[in-house]
């Protein structure tokens, strides 16, 4: 048993952690999650695949550094803590999806083009708003598709969409390209993880792969595995801003960290922090190397993550003050990411009720 | 005890149901230029400052009957009764306790007519919660005070006509509580810089206020000097129990439930699901428990006993149904709910927007530790940390 990152695991993290103090500081961010500066979105892409973290799982025959889920782990923690609006999970997915259920000739025509950040994908799985079922896949399959798919996640920008299908009781991934598509941004409360609608008229796939239920599970529990583990440095972050400011910001002739109405909520939220990432890791392991135990660990963390990082976004806020709620401070867009983690590949009534059911 | 209404009281209440049926048409068919009629109407009525003396233009009716006004009103979604809700709520008050008869005239009737919009400068940068500590100066120079200094979180001072001032004009005091003078400043006065502050919403409905060498006549002044501290309080009581405000909150739990019979959740209809149920059972229970609070208060107010600490338990439920009844809606609707708008939002994106709203509700006016410490001090006798 070893439950700790290796030395290469905690350089790449160093790395990517530079990298996000250095390229990605909130009002980029923000203006990213704007849709403003799309020449400095193209150049950051273009760096992140240099840095090899598209490639983290992409075996090594198909162009990939052949690594794991658990190495990505330490880039979406990170991602997480800078609230990175690059769609680096939604890639990873697409390349776990092609790897996993593609034939040889699709994981040759796709999986380095996502290495090298050439191909940027969309992902579209579920057809219903909180409907995480192989029923809740509507879009019909086959060699034309017409129709709707409403929540494409980070479906703008890329130049690819990933969309599940349906032909009777067969599943399908479809990929097509975003320019045939018709995709209208959707509002979001968190910009830096956006969704579109897509509307399909008879749109080609440049490739169709066949997948079974347990394929669609299996892209849904890496779904819930990497936005856990995205909330895992997303919640230390706030956790460690309103530490800070507990420290410093005075009333009553004391620094509000030494209430205990102050004092004691910090404390739980790093309680949760802790315990929700451990879950993660674990998950994030077993997906590679345990993947019979994936779906229990992945909606232990997720269910635990989706309902304690609700409660650490708000309070994060909360125990600011007023000061938490400008639009300036950076507190709020961590309440925000935790509002579409709490629902994003299932919440945790969803989760906690599929652990109950596996028994 | 007795739930009852008297026979006056409950013809009060019909007069009041009359009154809305015919001059309160649906949201969405009040056009341009409803507003001002509605203010004109209920202004005749007698029914804006219910309970305020007829002297000054108020109703002068009984607290009873004021509480079946704002029931109904709220029940039927009827907009404000005047356009200055602060004026309305605390200011109006606090200048009928603590305000000169000149000041009662000069004041009292354009807060009625919704001629002037006030805002409450009390919160400055180094002190919110810890109120008392404010340090914004006053000096007494002739008939002047010169004010100088900053507050911030201002809500409506972008708008606002005139403003409620918290200052200090004695800093040699033993207790902070004393040496803080209340002024009544017009925000056109020359010295007056505002600044709006954008909320995490995108609504620049706050602002930083400064102040640089403002004269204020000392006849601005409301309440002795050095006795601005009991005027705040008084004003903080009536702003603690306006915002506790549950009819409202019932329309809310409306709106919930019918999102929830409106909601398919994994396929099968949400209102079916006990998770569903027990979170909705809850929120009603706490929304029921503070309607029946209300009236217990209200009661004691009635009996002439004076309201104190109470009112928190109240501001501590309507901050935690705030917050959890927004976000609970959110969570029930999936990727449709962190939608604020479009065609793929839940209830058109409103609980998107509410989940991010909360702030004003359970910070403005003072946060629920405070309200614990309030509870735990002031009616448990907890010693202080
Ligand atoms: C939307 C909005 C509108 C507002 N409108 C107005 C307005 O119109 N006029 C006005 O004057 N002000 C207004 N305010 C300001 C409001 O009154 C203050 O924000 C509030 O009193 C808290 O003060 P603060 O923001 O400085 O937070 P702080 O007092 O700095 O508190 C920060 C945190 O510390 C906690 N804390 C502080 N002391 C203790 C303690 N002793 N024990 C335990 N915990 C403690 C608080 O609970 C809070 O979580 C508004 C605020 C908001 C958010």
């Amino acid at each position: 048993m070893d439950f700790g990152f290796s030395e290469e695991q905690n350089l790449l993290r160093e790395q990517v952690r530079r990298f996000m103090a250095d390229e990605l500081p909130s009002s980029t961010v923000r203006a990213l999650a704007r849709g403003e500066d799309a020449v400095r979105r193209g150049a950051l892409w273009q760096q992140a695949a240099e840095l090899g973290w598209l490639a983290l799982i992409v075996p090594e025959r198909f162009g990939g550094v052949g690594l794991k889920w658990i190495d990505l782990a330490v880039v979406l923690e990170e991602c997480g803590r800078a609230l990175c609006p690059l769609p680096v999970l939604s890639a990873a997915q697409a390349a776990a999806a092609i790897a996993r259920c593609g034939n040889e000739d699709q994981r040759r025509a796709w999986l380095g083009r996502i290495a090298s950040g050439d191909a940027v994908f969309g992902i579209g799985l579920y057809d219903e708003p909180n409907w995480i079922d192989p029923q809740g896949v509507r879009l019909a399959g086959g060699e034309l598709l017409t129709g709707t798919k409403p929540f494409v996640q980070d479906g703008i920008p890329s130049t690819h969409l990933l969309l599940a299908t349906r032909t009777g009781d067969a599943l399908a991934l479809a990929i097509v390209a975003t320019a045939e598509v018709e995709l209208t941004a959707q509002p979001a409360v968190d910009g830096t993880k956006p969704t579109a609608k897509a509307v399909l008229n008879a749109v080609r796939p440049l490739d169709t792969l066949p997948i079974s239920v347990a394929d669609l599970d299996f892209l849904t529990d890496c779904g819930a595995v990497g936005v856990t583990l995205e909330a895992i440095g997303a919640a230390e972050a706030v956790l460690e801003l309103t530490s800070e400011y507990a420290k410093t910001r005075i009333q009553f002739d004391n620094p509000i960290g030494k209430y205990q109405g102050v004092k004691h909520r910090l404390a739980d939220m790093f309680v949760d922090i802790e315990s929700f990432k451990s879950l993660a890791y674990y998950a994030a392991w077993a997906v590679d190397d345990a993947v019979d135990e994936l779906p229990r660990a992945a909606s232990l963390a997720k269910a635990y993550a989706s309902d304690a990082f609700a409660r650490i976004g708000i309070d994060g806020v909360g125990l600011h003050g007023a000061i938490g709620y400008t639009a300036e401070y950076d507190a709020q867009l961590y309440l925000k990411r935790s509002k579409w983690v709490r629902s994003a590949f299932g919440d945790a009534d969803f989760h906690y009720r599929r652990v109950a059911a596996l028994g | 005890m007795d739930f009852d209404y008297t026979p006056s009281e409950q013809a009060f209440r019909n007069e009041v149901r009359e009154f809305l049926a015919e001059n309160l048409p649906p949201p969405k068919e009040r056009g341009r230029g409803f507003l001002a009629g509605w203010l004109s109407k209920v202004r005749a009525k007698g029914w804006v400052g219910f309970s305020w003396p007829k002297e000054y233009g108020g109703g002068e009716g009984s607290l009873t009957e004021q509480a079946i006004l704002k029931e109904e009103m709220a029940l039927h979604r009827a907009p404000p009764l005047g356009t200055s809700f602060m004026g309305l709520a605390w200011v109006g008050p606090g200048i009928m306790q603590y305000g000169t008869d000149e000041q009662k005239q000069r004041f009292i009737p354009d807060i009625l007519d919704s001629k002037v919009n006030w805002c409450t400068g009390y919160s400055e940068p180094n002190h919110g919660s810890d109120l008392a500590a404010i340090e914004t100066k006053a000096e007494r120079i002739g008939d002047h005070y010169v004010v100088n200094g900053q507050k911030i979180w201002t809500t409506g001072a972008p708008w606002a006509d005139w403003i409620i001032l918290l200052t200090r004009t004695q800093f040699d005091v033993e207790r902070k509580h004393d040496g803080i003078t209340c002024l009544l400043v017009p925000m056109d006065a020359p010295g007056v810089e505002v600044r709006p502050i954008e909320n995490m919403a995108g609504e620049r409905n706050f602002a930083e206020v400064f102040f640089t060498d403002v004269q204020v006549p000392v006849e601005n002044r409301l309440g002795e000097e050095g006795k601005g501290w009991q005027v705040t309080i008084s004003a903080l009581a009536n702003e603690r129990s306006s915002i506790g405000e549950v009819t409202q909150m019932f329309a809310r739990l409306d709106s919930l439930k019918a999102l929830v019979k409106a909601t398919r959740r994994q396929g099968r209809p949400a209102a079916d699901d006990p998770a569903v149920q027990r979170r909705i059972g809850e929120f009603e229970a706490k929304i029921a428990a503070m309607k029946y609070n209300g009236l217990r208060y209200l009661t004691k107010q009635l009996r002439g006993e004076p309201l104190s600490s109470e009112t928190s338990v109240n501001k501590l439920h309507r901050a935690s149904l705030e917050i959890e009844m927004a976000d609970f809606a959110v969570e029930l609707t999936g990727m449709a709910g962190v939608q604020l708008g479009g065609d793929d939002a839940a209830d058109g994106g409103s609980w998107a927007r509410s989940s991010l709203g909360w702030p004003g509700v359970v910070i403005g006016g003072g946060t629920p530790n405070i309200q614990r410490n309030i509870i735990a001090e002031r009616i448990l006798g907890l010693p202080k940390d």
